[in-house]
């Protein structure tokens, strides 16, 4: 009892932690455990890959998995058609996701961040014009406008990064909007005004803070997002070129022999739907774990 | 209040599309990739290059070039396609209406397992069954249309090959079509067989649209399915004697379909933009397919006149949805 007591005050902020994990629950965990695989392979991949991800042997060109007939030991998942290491190139290929999504995301989000808080801090023509955008860019098929994009700045990472930016802005923008008219139309944002904050103080110091929990849940999703684009435009002929392993380029690879070798395209396939679901699920956790509305 | 808004949206339609057209139009002048460059013959003199680039306007400057596309398009006339030689209007008429039977099918698809899985989920609320479906759901929901295509294409077309992987219909099926809806068409004139063929030509690539939108429903619809069953006339009904099979289907059904409607309705256009890889992936001769094309052909009017098109049905469903809702909901009838 008196232990209860004496615990109380003190440890609050660890409890608050606490029982925010237990709202995420399993889909936190599970998708934390995912999403920091993800990336511990993309920073060790140099480290943990057993070849060279460009590295071509020709004697041993699509090779299937070791645990199928027929596979060899030195390449636990087989060989591609030009006798690369499926393992290694998929393990570079995280690199190359990682690096899309970290990018991507966080320059999608930092656009869409300060245009949403702009339109729903001071409507009026701000509002106006930012929403006009948001209009017009929500009537173009987004898939389709990335492939133009990535066709306009040419083949390689930065036009991938590039497309997603211009691409996904929107979703941020959008919902940010809407939340800050929200959080303004509260009692806390009128106190802040009565104290004298100015309006772009109470932005800063009351709004963004309230905000932060949705941001990055967003950013969680957008990152699944960014991968998925990242194939998309690998799929059509227009990401990174050459030696730089992508899961898109393997799958695209591998559709052209998938009838002779179905583990090339299946594999990389695998490895996006694990990071999609691994980023989805986080996202879903942390929404759980941070919304204060969900406490009930 | 609803009918006025509706007013207002109509109102904004024009600017979008023009904003879509001006966005396109500016995007496609910067490209590097010269059009002239990719349909001329080896060995072309400089003044047949000049003659060709003068034929399409791409000699005048960038303003120029985009009045005068907007004055030929406000009359009906969307250019020529550089790559395929044909009119672009026509071009779009008739890969159209394939992608549209193929989205269509892929929503009544999505419609019919999406709210028999939110009805399923709503039986078995509370059970361990439950979560096993919530689970399998946002499985469903987690994986984008284009992937779900890659693995049909891998599962029934490779590994387990049980259907086509690729063309809209059997070329050895010669059959000659009025209209450019196939699907319609056949079952109109009961050609039976060739309707099958076209269905199974369809059936992958729809579903592969279908799966996570039926997700999404079937989350909605559930959710919603739920609230409404806590609510002050359902719990009356349950009072009153009625099974819980009857309040559902009679009280609890209409009214969780409004928001699920307004709430999906919108999701919709993401289906439609979806068809863009899926019928890459499966070959399928709709306007997606043709619009990958023509971003690689580097084929300016036909690509304008294809995100157009996008942006017209985008912006119709839009309002449709917004429209089925006001027709659905008592409350906004006499508004």
């Amino acid at each position: 009892m008196a232990d209860l007591i004496l615990s109380g005050p003190i440890s609050a902020p660890a409890s608050r932690w606490r029982s925010a994990l237990a709202r995420g629950g399993a889909r936190l965990w599970i998708g934390g455990v995912l999403v920091a695989l993800l990336l511990l392979i993309a920073l060790f991949a140099p480290v943990i890959a057993p070849h060279d991800p460009a590295e071509q042997d020709l004697m041993s060109a699509q090779l299937p998995p070791a645990f199928m007939r027929g596979g060899e030991a030195a390449f636990p998942l087989g060989t591609d058609s030009l006798g690369r290491c499926v393992l290694s190139r998929l393990m570079y290929s995280a690199r190359t996701a990682v690096s899309v999504a970290l990018i991507a995301s966080l320059l999608a989000a930092i656009i869409g961040i300060a245009l949403g808080l702009v339109a729903g801090a001071f409507g009026g023509v701000p509002d106006q014009s930012v929403s006009r955008l948001i209009d017009v860019w929500m009537a173009f098929p987004p898939v389709l406008l990335s492939i133009v994009l990535a066709a306009v700045i040419g083949a390689g990472l930065v036009s991938v990064i590039a497309a997603i930016v211009v691409v996904d802005w929107t979703r941020f923008a959008r919902i940010i909007r809407a939340e800050t008219q929200a959080q303004l139309a509260r009692d806390y944002a009128a106190a802040a005004r009565v104290l004298g904050l100015t309006r772009a103080q109470a932005l800063r110091l009351e709004i963004l803070p309230n905000l932060v929990p949705l941001i990055v849940t967003l950013l969680a999703v957008e990152m699944g997002i960014a991968i998925l684009v990242e194939v998309i435009l690998s799929f059509v002929g227009i990401s990174v070129t050459g030696d730089t392993a992508s899961w898109g380029g393997m799958i695209t690879e591998g559709r052209q022999i998938v009838y002779q070798a179905p583990w090339i395209m299946a594999l990389p396939i695998l490895a996006v739907i694990i990071s999609v679901i691994g980023f989805n699920l986080l996202g879903d956790g942390l929404r759980a774990a941070l919304d204060p509305v969900q406490r009930r | 209040m609803r009918w006025s808004a509706i007013l207002k949206r109509l109102a904004l339609i024009p600017p979008t599309l023009l904003g879509v057209g001006a966005i396109v139009f500016v995007l496609l002048r910067v490209v590097p990739g010269d059009p002239i460059a990719m349909m001329i013959p080896p060995g072309a003199s400089p003044a047949d290059i000049a003659r060709l680039r003068a034929l399409y306007g791409l000699d005048q400057p960038l303003l120029a070039q985009f009045v005068t596309w907007l004055g030929q398009v406000a009359s009906g006339d969307f250019g020529r396609s550089i790559s395929l030689r044909q009119q672009v209007f026509e071009l779009v008429g008739a890969r159209l209406p394939a992608t549209l039977e193929l989205a269509a099918l892929a929503v009544a698809l999505a419609l019919m397992m999406g709210v028999a899985v939110a009805v399923v989920g709503s039986l078995l609320r509370g059970s361990r069954l439950e979560w096993l479906l919530d689970t399998a759901n946002g499985f469903f929901l987690a994986i984008p249309d284009f992937l779900w295509a890659l693995i049909l294409l891998l599962g029934f077309g490779v590994l387990l090959p049980l259907l086509p992987i690729s063309g809209r219909l059997d070329p050895q099926l010669a059959v000659a079509f009025r209209t450019h809806f196939y699907l319609i068409e056949s079952l109109l004139t009961l050609r039976f067989d060739v309707a099958a063929d076209l269905l199974r030509h369809m059936l992958l690539p729809s579903l592969a649209l279908a799966l996570p939108f039926a997700a999404l429903v079937a989350r909605l619809l559930k959710a919603q399915l739920a609230e409404a069953e806590d609510q002050d006339y359902a719990q009356i009904a349950h009072t009153r004697g009625f099974s819980r099979t009857t309040i559902l289907q009679r009280e609890v059904f209409p009214n969780a379909l409004i928001p699920t409607v307004a709430l999906s309705g919108v999701q919709v256009t993401l289906l439609l933009g979806g068809t863009v890889l899926v019928e890459r992936i499966f070959s399928y001769e709709g306007i997606g397919n043709m619009a990958i094309d023509a971003v690689i052909n580097r084929d300016f009017p036909l690509i304008q006149g294809l995100i157009l098109t996008f942006a017209v049905l985008f912006i119709a469903l839009n309002l449709a949805v917004d429209l089925l809702v006001a027709v659905l909901d008592p409350r906004l009838r006499h508004g």
